[in-house]
């Protein structure tokens, strides 16, 4: 099994009428949880996915689905801190929903696990210096 | 015990000073004493790494050819306004300031991604800024609009001036509303969602000499990167508050008021901050030494975060309306810990000051002072103390209506 991985997806404008992601689940055996689902003024739809299931079959989802023309890509490298920015002061620890932000109780240095990062983004304005930033 | 000024100095001079940080000297007081501890050691540093809202900068930008008047006119740095009521090309820009055309809170909660602060960070960062002046024109000073570059080299004077910093001992934020609000101490979630704090604590300069004692106007300290001093006391400066038996502030109280040359500092140390909902700022480095003149004076710099307290205030009701209710007093050991207890619910914590960075603070001061790179001055006049009759004052608004 395959556990929690986290991808982001992207749709054209002529696929976002297109039912695609229950394939994941009929021909796949994949299970889903929607983090996050948007469609751009540009008509793009942006699904940010975590996917479990067999990495076999994890593997060949994704190939189905950049055949079919859905770009797809880690989220980990979505949101990210800009380590020259960042001064640890710690303002976004308790705006994280999911504590991926931790205060090293020695260091009082803030570390930033992007593992557990849903990419919610509330991070992004809520950080004084704007160290945080989004790739997408 | 005592030891005078000078003598520091000299051993400074010997390279033989003893400094230690304000974190570091906790331990060396618990294991050697008042006594022993105050005869060796010479200098402590402390440390405080914030926003502070108000910071800004004096510069004097040189005389364009034919010569603009800048004063009385209107100035931008990267469409930034800054303040033109004095002399020709003197100006002062201030880190809340933001562009006419920043949307605000039009849509909110806005942005302000860009304000002053950030365009003292992009100067001493080195960057080159869109200077623009527009003037009503004079005999003697006939330019009317002038549009360059410009940068902090090639300035005359730029002299960091931040009328209110290091306030001793700050209000713990939270909020008992039923939305999300913006603030300056943050992003306040609902019904005690979270509490925000900003003071570094058990290192930050005035909690380690709670009765001035030490830093007075002329004391030389760490500014942004580079060396200031203390110019005078800061506004809003409130020394007559609720202490502890220790004489630690229960609540905001001393401030002070501080200026260096900018272009010795570093955008290390001054960094342009953004609240989300609320408006622009910098953030700002500032370290203090303290003589340790007398055993008194280092068991106040042994102070620990379990010692000191400050008030939680709603950001909500409490704060907008002015009114003086807290909702209790903690201690910085416990906001530290990362949860304080509310009305009797667990609330998570977070500061916007940042304590490591401050801790690097108070480690570069020592680090200069054992080099002999830097010297401890005696302040030339104290800071207003607790009997001085200084008080912060709120507004009184008396209506137009009635006699002037």
């Amino acid at each position: 099994m395959t556990k929690g991985k986290k991808v982001v997806l992207r749709f054209p404008h002529r696929l976002v009428d297109k039912p695609i992601v229950y394939r994941l689940v009929k021909d796949y055996d994949l299970q889903f949880n929607i983090l996050k689902a948007s469609v751009t003024p540009k008509e793009e739809g942006l699904l940010v996915l975590e996917l479990s299931g067999k990495k076999k079959s994890y593997d060949e989802a994704i190939r189905f689905l950049t055949e079919a023309g859905v770009e797809t890509q880690p989220l980990v490298q979505d949101v990210f801190r800009n380590e020259d920015r960042c001064t640890h002061c710690g303002a976004c620890v308790t705006i994280c929903p999911v504590n991926a932000f931790i205060v090293d109780p020695v260091t009082r240095r803030v570390d930033f696990h992007d593992t557990k990062c849903i990419a919610c983004e509330l991070c992004i304005k809520a950080c004084p210096v704007r160290a945080m930033e989004v790739r997408l | 015990m005592t030891k005078s000024i000078a003598e520091i100095n000299e051993k400074i001079a010997k390279g033989q000073a003893v400094v230690v940080t304000a974190e570091e000297v906790i331990d060396l007081v618990n294991k050697k004493g008042v006594a022993k501890a105050a005869k060796e050691i010479d200098v402590v540093t402390t440390g405080t790494f914030g926003p502070m809202c108000s910071s800004g900068a004096f510069f004097n930008l040189g005389h364009s050819k034919p010569r603009i008047k800048a004063g009385g006119g209107h100035v931008y740095l990267n469409e930034v306004p800054a303040y033109t009521g004095i002399a020709a090309v003197d100006i002062f820009l201030g880190a809340t300031a933001i562009p006419d055309e920043d949307p605000r809170n039009r849509i909110h909660p806005g942005e302000f991604n860009y304000g002053g602060g950030h365009v003292i960070e992009d100067l001493v960062a080195g960057k080159d800024v869109r200077l623009v002046i527009t003037a009503h024109g004079t005999d003697c000073y006939p330019r009317r609009k002038v549009e360059t570059w410009i940068n902090l080299e090639s300035m005359n004077e730029a002299l960091l001036f931040d009328i209110r910093n290091a306030y001793q001992n700050y209000n713990v934020a939270v909020n008992l509303g039923e939305r999300t609000i913006y603030t300056y101490m943050g992003l306040l979630k609902p019904n005690l969602g979270n509490a925000n704090y900003s003071t570094s604590g058990q290192l930050s300069p005035l909690f380690n000499d709670p009765y001035y004692k030490t830093i007075g106007i002329g004391t030389r300290i760490f500014l942004g990167g580079g060396t200031g001093y203390v110019a005078w006391h800061g506004t809003q400066h409130n020394p007559n508050v609720l202490r502890t038996e220790k004489g630690l502030p229960r609540r905001g109280a001393a401030t002070l008021a501080v200026t260096g040359d900018l272009k010795q500092m570093s955008p290390r140390w001054l960094v342009g901050t953004s609240f989300i909902g609320y408006g622009a700022t910098l953030t700002v480095g500032i370290g203090v030494p303290i003589p340790i003149l007398s055993e008194e004076i280092l068991s106040y710099t042994a102070v620990t975060d379990n010692e000191i307290f400050a008030p939680i205030v709603d950001y909500f009701e409490a704060y907008p309306q002015r009114s003086p209710d807290i909702l209790g007093e903690v201690s910085y050991a416990q906001l530290k810990s990362g949860k304080i207890k509310i009305q009797g619910k667990d609330v998570p914590t977070a500061s916007l000051s940042s304590y490591s960075r401050a801790v690097e603070i108070a480690n570069i001061l020592k680090d200069w002072i054992q080099k002999g790179e830097f010297y401890i001055t005696e302040s030339v006049s104290p800071l207003p103390g607790v009997d001085s009759g200084v008080v912060v004052k709120p507004m009184q608004e008396r209506p137009f209506e009635e006699e002037g």
